[in-house]
């Protein structure tokens, strides 16, 4: 990193892009405070931990190259930067559509334009704490669908997991391939104001959001190239590589050439845009439920030369909507018989079935347990501290103290049934007080957290928003994880939420070296 | 590949053509209203529609604008220049995968050309630029599909798609136009006449090439000919089957299933008529049903097509 280098102009196209040092003697002549008040007019620091300046208002070192990068452009070409961004997200098609208008009002994903960085030793004590934890719950899910060692030594509680929403009771005594349940993980992490990084929830279901993360590159190396170059940041774009390689590692024994697919719900789903770009920077095929049939337990998709046979399914489907004999049977998505044929072993599916069970938000509340029971070692990421609702003394805590703390469903996701207590009104906290006592085990409680915010480009001047982190883990051979992530935003001023369904967008994501 | 996958390349492709080939028809029928002629603007407009298929929901009320913003930007008329650019997207974006970046976003460009707010001040304020702007965004797709994708089966759909659409449009146009185009009096051409001439062969982009084979002296069997039977002239019939047939067979050397006789055969017999059949044995005959036939076996292809690689029944795939 150089955060001394001398500060270059910048050309998306490449046309100033050289090594030559800019005369930039009218910049250095113009004083450089004036600059950044101008950027820094509306920039709050308060409590929260912020990702670029320290609480006495001076700049962490790593965010310098960025602020005088920031503070040297026009605003004119600032806002030009940000329109031909803008095009290119535009023209690459990644938007989602609004639903319930006509045709055409889709729009742009919505990003921020300034990286978010994350030093080297932040993400190595990152790095290391992800791997620890989805080999433990990757343990967790084998014992409680095999032996249930962990549930007969009570470390969690039986009716924790036979109560959970997503237990998938098909899948006890099913031997599952190389015994790897959660192959793709995005576990999502806050910074708390001490400046660590903690476990907000893991997503070991389908998690989603990775394209943002590979295209949000793509236009960040061609909006700031030289900034990017300056900076030594770890490259990510190998991602679907790894992802192939993760999915064929897992195919059935004796298919060395294994056919591997991507299940998509279809053109309709809100991660479409997702589903087709992995399948095209894999090279693998895109199927919909209607494209695979099932013959005597092996799966085989329709092609224009006859029934070709399925060996790995990336699946993008939801559990109860794979196969409408062993799931859901109102499901037009899945496809008949797959179940039977994965658990013939003629086919894997992946993630498994039933690893919802993992990441109930119940669920995370014992994930330190479960770390330490089958790893024998202490937490590398913490925790956020969680209220558990079935416990009495929890729970009356909890339901007198409403208004200071964020009740969860435990099944939901997508920042949906959700409490923020500081911001209700009497009457939801009233409508929540009465859903918990009546199914205690659907809530948990967390603290409201004041996580860290990060700088957004609004206009010419920057402003903090609050953001998260979710790295994207890969666990076939060995847990795999490209440097950096997904970093969300709350786009809205002082909103805490950054799911994308709820008015949230992204940013890049910049590990340096 | 993937049936459904072969299946949207091919009707993505499919749209493209027609969307094209609609905005070119529009464009020869403006420019020819602008020059007095015997023809009335009613029968100029009535033809358009005919030589359209006549798109359902479409009729000629005597009023220009409409007709012509119907014809463009009508959500509501499947045969619009919009409908079929929405298609051809939609299409895309179930095979997203499939195609390469390039071709998305040249589709996409397109696509946020006609769907723009300002589009149908854009087509106000210009016409013919605007429409040569959607031929333009329509041709640069093509070069991109021809530079940008591997050319394998799927990119052989698209060809598919392309010619047997091209076929069936240029193959009604010459029905809808033979019997005026034939009948013409015996008399020295007068300019208007020409014109007309010269309008037949732009709305299928062919004034040049055919002054290249037969000279500026337009002549209607000549015209015939050249529209139906020349080897080399892209839009031509026989071309157009010819590709069709090129296609067939590489889609064929891919899979490596033989497809079955009778689809062969269908295309090898369309393309025999138009390889061994003289005009002067069309003109002798009757032109109108000649080209009747070409246009049904046209659809026929296409129903063998479906039937045998999107279609197929499970039991029949299972028990090869």
């Amino acid at each position: 990193m150089s955060a001394k280098e001398p500060v270059h102009i910048e050309s998306p196209d490449g046309v100033n892009d050289t090594d030559e040092p800019i005369d930039n003697s009218a910049i250095a002549a113009t004083p450089r405070p004036i600059a950044l008040e101008r950027l820094f007019r509306d920039y709050l620091l308060d409590g929260a931990f912020d990702e670029m300046r320290t609480p006495d208002g001076g700049i962490r070192p790593h965010y310098q190259a960025l602020v005088e990068t920031l503070a040297s452009l026009p605003h004119e070409e600032l806002l030009r930067r940000k329109q031909s961004a803008d095009l290119s997200f535009l023209t690459q098609g990644i938007t989602f559509t609004v639903y319930g208008r006509d045709e055409g009002t889709e729009r742009i994903f919505p990003y921020d334009l300034l990286p978010r960085l994350i030093a080297a030793d932040e993400w190595d004590r990152i790095e290391r704490g992800l791997i620890q934890r989805i080999s433990a719950l990757n343990h967790f899910l084998r014992d409680v669908y095999g032996e249930g060692k962990i549930l007969n030594d009570r470390v969690v509680p039986r009716d924790m997991v036979y109560s959970c929403k997503h237990y998938r009771r098909q899948m006890c005594g099913l031997e599952v391939p190389r015994n790897v349940y959660i192959a793709v993980v995005g576990t999502d992490l806050l910074r708390l104001r001490t400046g660590e990084f903690v476990v907000l929830e893991d997503n070991l279901r389908v998690p989603s959001g990775v394209s943002y993360m590979l295209t949000n590159r793509r236009v960040m190396k061609r909006t700031f190239p030289q900034l990017f170059h300056s900076y030594g940041v770890r490259p990510i774009e190998h991602y679907p590589q790894l992802l192939l390689n993760t999915l064929r590692s897992l195919a059935p024994e004796g298919r060395p050439e294994p056919n591997i697919v991507l299940l998509t719900p279809g053109v309709y789903n809100s991660a479409y845009f997702e589903h087709t770009y992995l399948a095209r920077q894999m090279g693998i095929d895109l199927v919909e439920g209607r494209d695979l049939v099932t013959h005597d337990n092996i799966v085989y998709m329709r092609t224009t030369d006859g029934l070709k046979r399925v060996d790995v399914i990336y699946r993008r489907v939801d559990d109860d909507f794979s196969d409408p004999l062993t799931f859901r049977a109102d499901s037009g998505l899945g496809c008949v018989g797959l179940f039977n044929a994965y658990r013939a072993g003629n086919v894997t599916v992946t993630n498994a079935f039933g690893t919802g069970l993992a990441d109930d938000k119940a669920m995370y509340a014992y994930v330190p347990d479960i770390i330490k029971y089958y790893l024998d070692e202490d937490p590398i990421l913490n925790n956020v501290k969680t209220y558990l609702l079935t416990e009495d003394k929890s729970r009356q805590h909890v339901l007198a103290n409403l208004d200071k703390l964020v009740v969860k469903a435990v099944g939901e996701s997508g920042g949906y049934g959700m409490l923020i207590g500081p911001q209700s009104t009497a009457k939801q906290r009233e409508e929540f007080a009465a859903a918990i006592q009546a199914n205690p085990r659907n809530y948990i409680a967390q603290p409201t957290l004041d996580f860290s915010r990060a700088p957004c480009l609004f206009g010419s001047q920057m402003e903090p928003r609050h953001v998260d982190l979710r790295p994207y883990i890969l666990f076939g051979d060995k847990v795999n994880i490209v440097p950096g992530g997904l970093t969300r935003v709350a786009l809205e001023k002082g909103s805490l939420v950054v799911n994308s369904s709820q008015g949230g967008g992204s940013k890049d994501t910049w590990v340096l070296e | 590949m993937l049936s459904r996958v072969a299946d949207s390349l091919y009707w993505m492709s499919r749209y493209l053509e027609r969307a094209e080939n609609t905005v070119r028809q529009l464009d020869v029928t403006m420019s020819l209203l602008l020059d007095p002629s015997e023809t009335s603007a009613d029968t100029r407009w009535q033809r358009l529609l005919t030589s359209l298929g006549n798109p359902s929901g479409v009729e000629w009320t005597g009023d220009a604008d409409v007709m012509t913003r119907s014809l463009i930007f009508d959500p509501a008329n499947p045969a619009s220049v919009t409908t079929c650019v929405y298609a051809a997207r939609e299409n895309a974006r179930q095979v997203r995968e499939e195609i390469s970046t390039e071709q998305w976003q040249r589709l996409n460009r397109l696509y946020h050309q006609m769907h723009s707010p300002h589009a149908q001040a854009q087509f106000r304020a210009n016409m013919n630029d605007f429409l040569a702007s959607v031929v333009d965004g329509i041709h640069l797709f093509k070069g991109v599909s021809d530079t940008t994708m591997i050319h394998g089966e799927g990119w052989q759909f698209i060809r598919l798609g392309r010619y047997l659409e091209r076929a069936y449009a240029t193959a009604t146009l010459l029905e809808v136009y033979q019997e005026s185009l034939l009948n013409l009096p015996e008399r020295e051409h007068s300019g208007y006449q020409y014109l007309e001439l010269v309008g037949l062969l732009r709305c299928c982009t062919s004034f040049e090439a055919y002054c290249q084979v037969y000279t500026a002296d337009l002549s209607p069997d000549r015209i015939l000919e050249f529209l139906l039977l020349n080897r080399d002239f892209p839009h031509a019939l026989r071309y157009s089957i010819d590709g069709v047939r090129q296609a067939l067979d590489a889609i064929q050397r891919t899979g490596g299933r033989r497809p079955p006789d009778e689809l062969l055969a269908t295309a090898g017999r369309l393309h025999a008529m138009l390889r061994y059949t003289t005009i002067d044995e069309i003109l002798a005959g009757n032109p109108g049903a000649f080209l009747h036939s070409i246009r049904e076996q046209c659809k026929q292809i296409h129903e063998l097509i479906y039937r045998y690689y999107v279609q197929y029944s499970i039991q029949s795939a299972l028990a090869v």
